[in-house]
């Protein structure tokens, strides 16, 4: 009978171990891995054997040891008989610093860009295209490079310093500006700001509340701009309104008072915030184009105004596809500021660099940067993931 | 009913025809002044035109001095291209033996015709493919020589846009295979190699290119056995290859990711293994998605080649930055940076329009 021959042709249930998935999958994985360690165990073996030829000294011990070179800028207390370790935290706080102002200015710098992009007025438009098409095409190194020699070398000493704003200078000494002198009233205000944000909070909640059950509409945000501006100014006004600036002024060969920017910082930060804003104008026009036109004329037939049509339709749509790109485009702003190295800027490359030169100490030196920007990149990943989820698609 | 006459009916107001949008005038109303707003977004950037321009021009062209005998008469209001034209020739090719030169820009011709070749979509296949090896050869015996004649020259007198190219390019063959590895290796079933792979993809993509780079020069050596050691340029390539496989990789696996299931289950029913099926099934389907975003990422390859000049290599920029520091020539440091800004922009510029040119092309199909 036919069963007979096809029974008879039928392998045995089990294949034989060779040809199980399951199996060869094992072996394979304990395959790979020993391949992996032992590569592994080569690498650590020499470099054992290379470090003691060349008598260095391996372990962290040396960040207890004084560092014994002098960083230009830093915003915690260091001089050259602190130890490599705080030089290490005085290089972390340069970097965070540096790529926190970075990120706000770009995104701000890059989202007008790529508005203006969209813009119908052509000569705007035009412009927009002509700084994106520049600027991204260039390699950071070198804008970095470029608006370093033009603050240094460029820009003239501080007697014909270049005064680009009533008491803001430029010269090859850095930026200089006008900063507000400390007075008690001032933390008052700080916190009379966040007790103002807080209650535009709930102000907002509750107006939300109030428009889903009743549909009463309530001006949260003018009233909620109000609290957050108007708290701190009635503080202000309550103290006298004790405003006094510390103006620059030319003093011998240098500015006194004010505040200053160090021409490797103003280079850092300008070069960052150009070539991302850039980046981030086509990613926010990208995204602004990715949401179709019958959006915008679905929300004009409902009757809405230009601002609600944007702010209510439009902008949670184009978010869902800004978002991922715009995570990595911060990424890439918080691992560029390591391009600081380039110009002097003490930032954690350059102070490890500095560390590695004078101690020998590469592989520890290289591993605590990689730590630290890995421990970045993931908190930074993680907040945006966060972000995203709370404006990702929600689907029934 | 059926001969009512609407207009009787309803009140329709007069309208206007539509205002015309040809000619001069209409476009200037339509694009610069229609509303208030526009008017003024329109005066506001033609005031930073006339503010930012004229001067640019008056340093570039106006008052700039073309020919000067050295730095000190070279000083003026404008730009000293006299500079440039004294010092191009270092720029580009740098400390290569300045005899031998026309060698590394016969390289730098090979390579810009290799590429422009490469954008001709019909002739992407085998014969590419053997043109690119044929030319990795001949750049190889141009730049080492010590054969045919050729006196050998040592790598670490190669600089200039020669190693620019080099670094951006000659690295490519060997990411690509690793970052096809690494993006299969994501998606595999087996867990020690998916974890394997995302590990490595997301420790490099975490850390900056500068920390590959001084782990490639700094670190790498005392890696190796004792006695063995590596030439610089090598070790830098090595970590542009390492960074750039990660990258790859998780583009391709984007591509990989938008394959249809039914895909895999077609080819597993033919009785594909599984390096048959991603050979002959997944890979080509899913290597073509991603073409656009692998010319973009070949860009920022070649932008960041330029960071080796922190591990002390002479490529374009480091050149340029070099040329500087002759004490007959000082203070051009603007004139050098616009130099090579414009070379490395031409190059990043004509590859970009072209991955936006394929884009479109592939995109062909999806618009109706």
């Amino acid at each position: 009978m036919a069963s007979e021959t096809i029974d008879a042709h039928v392998p045995s249930r089990r294949p034989p171990p060779w040809r199980n998935p399951r199996v060869r999958g094992i072996v394979l994985q304990v395959l790979f891995v020993a391949v992996i360690a032992a590569f592994f165990a080569f690498l650590a073996q020499n470099t054992i054997v290379n470090l003691r030829r060349q008598n260095i000294a391996s372990g962290f011990g040396f960040l207890d040891r004084e560092a014994a070179f002098g960083i230009g800028e830093s915003l915690i207390a260091y001089t050259p008989a602190d130890t490599y370790g705080r030089a290490f935290v005085v290089g972390l706080t340069n970097t965070l610093y540096v790529a926190a102002l970075g990120i706000v200015l770009a995104t701000i710098v890059g989202t007008l860009m790529g508005l203006a992009r969209l813009s119908g007025n052509w000569l705007v438009a035009r412009l927009a295209q002509i700084y994106v098409e520049a600027f991204r095409n260039i390699p950071l190194p070198l804008q970095l490079l470029f608006w370093w020699a033009l603050l240094r070398g460029v820009a003239p000493g501080p007697r014909e310093a270049w005064q680009v704003l009533p008491d803001v200078f430029v010269s090859n000494r850095g930026i200089v500006f006008p900063v507000p002198r400390g007075h008690p009233a001032f933390q008052w205000m700080g916190l009379a700001f966040v007790v103002g944000a807080v209650a535009a909070y709930f102000v907002h909640r509750w107006a939300r509340a109030r428009q889903a059950q009743t549909g009463r509409q309530f001006p949260a945000g003018w009233v909620g701009l109000g609290l957050i501006l108007g708290l701190p100014l009635l503080v202000f006004l309550g103290f006298g309104a004790p405003l006094t600036l510390d103006v620059p002024a030319l003093k011998g060969f240098n500015f006194s008072g004010g505040a200053s920017l160090s021409p490797e910082f103003g280079a850092l930060l300008l070069g960052l915030v150009i070539y991302s804003g850039s980046f981030i104008a086509e990613i926010v026009r990208a995204g602004i184009l990715a949401v179709s036109w019958g959006q915008s004329e679905a929300a004009m037939a409902l009757g809405l105004k230009p601002g609600h049509r944007m702010r209510l339709v439009v902008l949670p749509q184009a978010l869902r596809v800004i978002i991922p790109p715009m995570t990595s485009e911060y990424l890439s702003i918080t691992k560029n500021s390591s391009l600081a190295v380039i110009i002097g800027y003490p930032d954690l490359v350059s102070i490890a660099n500095t560390t590695i030169n004078q101690t020998g100490q590469a592989v520890e030196g290289i591993a605590m940067i990689m730590a630290v920007y890995l421990a970045i990149s993931l908190s930074i990943s993680l907040l945006m993931n966060l972000y995203n989820r709370a404006v990702a698609l929600v689907e029934r | 009913m059926a001969d009512i006459d609407i207009a009787q009916e309803l009140p329709v107001p007069v309208e206007r025809p539509p205002q015309s949008t040809r000619g001069v005038l209409d476009w200037l109303r339509v694009n610069l002044f229609g509303s208030v707003f526009n008017t003024i977004l329109t005066l506001v950037a033609a005031y930073i035109l006339a503010v930012s321009i004229p001067p640019v021009i008056r340093w570039g062209l106006v008052d700039a001095i073309w020919s000067a005998p050295n730095g000190q008469a070279c000083r003026g209001a404008g730009a000293c291209w006299a500079f440039i034209g004294e010092k191009a020739r270092f720029i580009l090719f740098g400390t290569f033996p300045y005899d031998e030169q026309w060698r590394p820009l016969f390289v730098v011709v090979i390579f810009i015709a290799m590429i422009v070749a490469s954008c001709d979509r019909r002739l992407w296949g085998r014969r590419l493919m053997l043109l690119w090896l044929a030319g990795f050869v001949v750049a190889g015996v141009l730049m080492w020589g010590g054969i045919l004649g050729l006196s050998y020259v040592e790598t670490r007198l190669w600089s200039g846009l020669p190693l620019t190219l080099i670094l951006a390019i000659v690295g490519l063959p060997f990411a690509f295979p690793l970052g096809i590895l690494l993006a299969l290796g994501r998606r595999s079933r087996l867990p020690a190699v998916r974890m394997a792979s995302v590990a490595y993809i997301e420790l490099i993509r975490g850390v900056p290119l500068i920390t590959v780079l001084f782990m490639a020069s700094v670190v790498l050596p005392l890696f190796l056995p004792p006695g063995v050691t590596i030439d610089k340029v090598l070790r830098a390539g090595i970590g542009f290859v390492l960074f750039a496989a990660a990258y790859l990789a998780e583009i391709i696996r984007g591509g990989l990711q938008a394959i249809p299931r039914g895909q895999l289950e077609a080819a597993d029913a033919l009785g594909l293994g599984y390096w048959q099926r991603t050979r002959v099934i997944v890979l080509p389907q899913a290597l073509a998605m991603v073409i656009p975003p692998l010319v973009n990422s070949f860009i920022g390859g070649f932008k960041n080649t330029s960071l080796v000049i922190i591990i002390g290599l002479f490529d374009l920029l480091n050149t340029a930055n070099n040329a500087l520091a002759d004490p007959n020539w000082q203070g051009f440091a603007t004139e050098s940076y616009v130099f090579v800004a414009a070379i490395y922009w031409s190059f990043c510029f004509f590859m970009s329009r072209y991955s936006q040119m394929l884009e479109r092309e592939f995109n062909k199909s999806r618009q109706r």
